[in-house]
């Protein structure tokens, strides 16, 4: 325990730099993701099939593939991003998929009447999106939505193995350095992680609960 | 909303013509965009002689063949998938026990069994291997690897589980007791296996997201498919051959994956249709008493 509290500058570096991490790529993810599900109920052919296409290649690839695409195989293709970028991008890529089919089944669960009611009153399609069925569909897609973000918390920590010092690189570098305190380390490493996640987690089922009697 | 556009209505004739004028238009721009980026990889050269290694081993390395690059490849799937295939089943009957423990006529033990989900559903994959790798006393890499896939996906299926056997008519349980069975039976018998059967989608996507997550192993230094791509890389000594060696790793894993998620798909049609049919049997015996 007392390696741990000797380099609590470090473990506050690190969470701050995985808090960091995983509020830049969700911000970043929710826009995409919004926007990749609008194209995959517009009435245009072509962006239907890019978002299509988009969501089900990434959602079905390893996160490590992504990262190790944007930081070891870009530079061959003459793309350099610094790591933390790297790690942004990567993790925002990877995310925005999962976001776009929470929200894709939360445009789903709204009634279809109110589609077509906002249809018989003149609205457009971008109109139709914007003003009715969005709103509702993120009421029902928050709590998929806080478990793609909690996942998303989790998922930082690959960035500690593509040369981002977030609380999972500090792990190992700590473990290292002190090889006789490796549980009291790893325990209070995860810690962290559970500080961030259990609260999401309660939050999500509250939401959740709360949707089923609004129902 | 699946059944046709509701969002929008049939298009008319002029909307038609609008529909397939933007059509073109986003086309166009896709190509336009894909054009610039492929002439901006192609004068970084892309597109030259690096795809070669898929069929021949460069000529300036005496004794490596291309047969070594793809069984290296290979070999790296295989351990991927390797400790995929250990981790699912261990992974299942420590979930199938966790949940039971969670509805266990003691409350020590349910609140255990909870608190153990919770923490273990909330932690990252990867540095539960990495706890596996210092911790366990003489862990192989793949032990470390099975370890975290183990912990975390029991906890994330009997979560699942759980949700199945709250969404259980309350009718079965309520029928099962007034046959005289006792609860431990009941759970057996007939919650557990319907919970099962009624979740089986959400499990088969939670294995997608298992054979995903066995590539972490790179980071605890497996010999999985990514370690293996990048010792090939190190061996011929050019970064160059990262991307097309990636991209058959990348094909391999979006290919199975969504084959798990067509299977995840058909179950849950496939169920569905069974149940109705069964009601509606059912429902032919009522009518002839």
């Amino acid at each position: 325990m007392g390696s741990l509290l000797a380099s609590r500058a470090a473990v506050w570096d690190a969470f701050t730099t995985t808090l960091f991490l995983a509020v830049t790529a969700g911000v970043l993810a929710l826009l995409v993701g919004t926007l990749l599900a609008a194209m995959r109920v517009s009435p245009y052919a072509p962006l239907r099939t890019v978002a299509t296409v988009y969501t089900e290649f990434l959602r079905n690839t390893p996160l490590t593939i992504v990262f190790f695409f944007f930081v070891f195989v870009t530079p061959s293709m003459g793309f350099t991003f610094a790591y933390k970028v790297a790690a942004v991008i990567a993790l925002t890529c990877y995310t925005s998929a999962f976001v776009a089919e929470a929200v894709r089944s939360g445009i789903n669960s709204v009634a279809v009447g109110q589609a077509e009611a906002a249809r018989s009153l003149g609205m457009s399609f971008g109109q139709n999106l914007a003003i009715v069925v969005l709103p509702q569909a993120f009421r029902t897609a928050i709590p998929p939505l806080i478990s793609v973000l909690i996942a998303l918390v989790k998922n930082t920590s690959v960035a500690g193995a593509f040369s981002v010092l977030e609380l999972f690189a500090l792990s190992k570098r700590l473990t290292n350095a002190h090889s006789s305190d490796v549980i009291a380390i790893l325990v209070g490493i995860a810690l962290c992680y559970l500080v961030i996640c259990i609260p999401l987690g309660r939050l999500a089922a509250a939401l959740e609960r709360k949707a089923a009697f609004a129902r | 909303m699946s059944s046709g556009p509701v969002l929008y209505d049939v298009p008319g004739p002029d909307e038609k013509r609008r529909e397939r004028r933007v059509s073109w238009v986003v086309g166009a721009l896709l190509v336009v965009v894909l054009v610039v980026l492929g002439w901006r990889l192609a004068s970084n050269g892309v597109f030259d002689d690096r795809w070669r290694i898929l069929v021949e081993a460069p000529p300036n390395f005496a004794g490596y063949q291309v047969q070594d690059i793809w069984s290296a490849v290979f070999r790296g799937l295989l351990n991927t998938l390797l400790a995929a295939v250990i981790s699912l089943p261990l992974a299942m009957i420590l979930a199938i026990l966790l949940v039971s423990l969670r509805s266990a006529p003691w409350r020590g033990l349910r609140w255990l069994a909870s608190a153990v989900i919770e923490i273990f559903r909330a932690l990252p994959v990867v540095l539960v291997m990495l706890f596996g790798i210092l911790v366990l006393p003489g862990a192989s890499p793949l032990v470390a690897v099975v370890f975290g896939l183990v912990v975390y996906n029991a906890a994330v299926f009997a979560e699942i589980l759980r949700a199945g056997i709250s969404a259980l008519p309350a009718g079965q349980t309520e029928a099962a007791y007034s046959l005289g069975m006792r609860s431990g039976l009941i759970y057996r018998t007939i919650q557990l296996p319907q919970s099962v059967r009624m979740m089986l989608p959400s499990l088969i996507a939670q294995g997608v997201v298992l054979i995903k997550d066995s590539s972490l192993g790179y980071i605890v230094g497996y010999a999985e498919l990514l370690r293996q791509i990048s010792r090939v890389a190190d061996a011929l000594t050019n970064a160059d051959y990262l991307l097309p060696l990636l991209a058959v790793g990348a094909a391999v894993f979006v290919t199975l994956n969504v084959l798990l998620s067509r299977l995840a798909v058909w179950v849950q049609r496939h169920g569905r249709l069974q149940r109705r049919g069964a009601r509606v049997a059912r429902t032919a015996t009522l009518v002839e008493e």
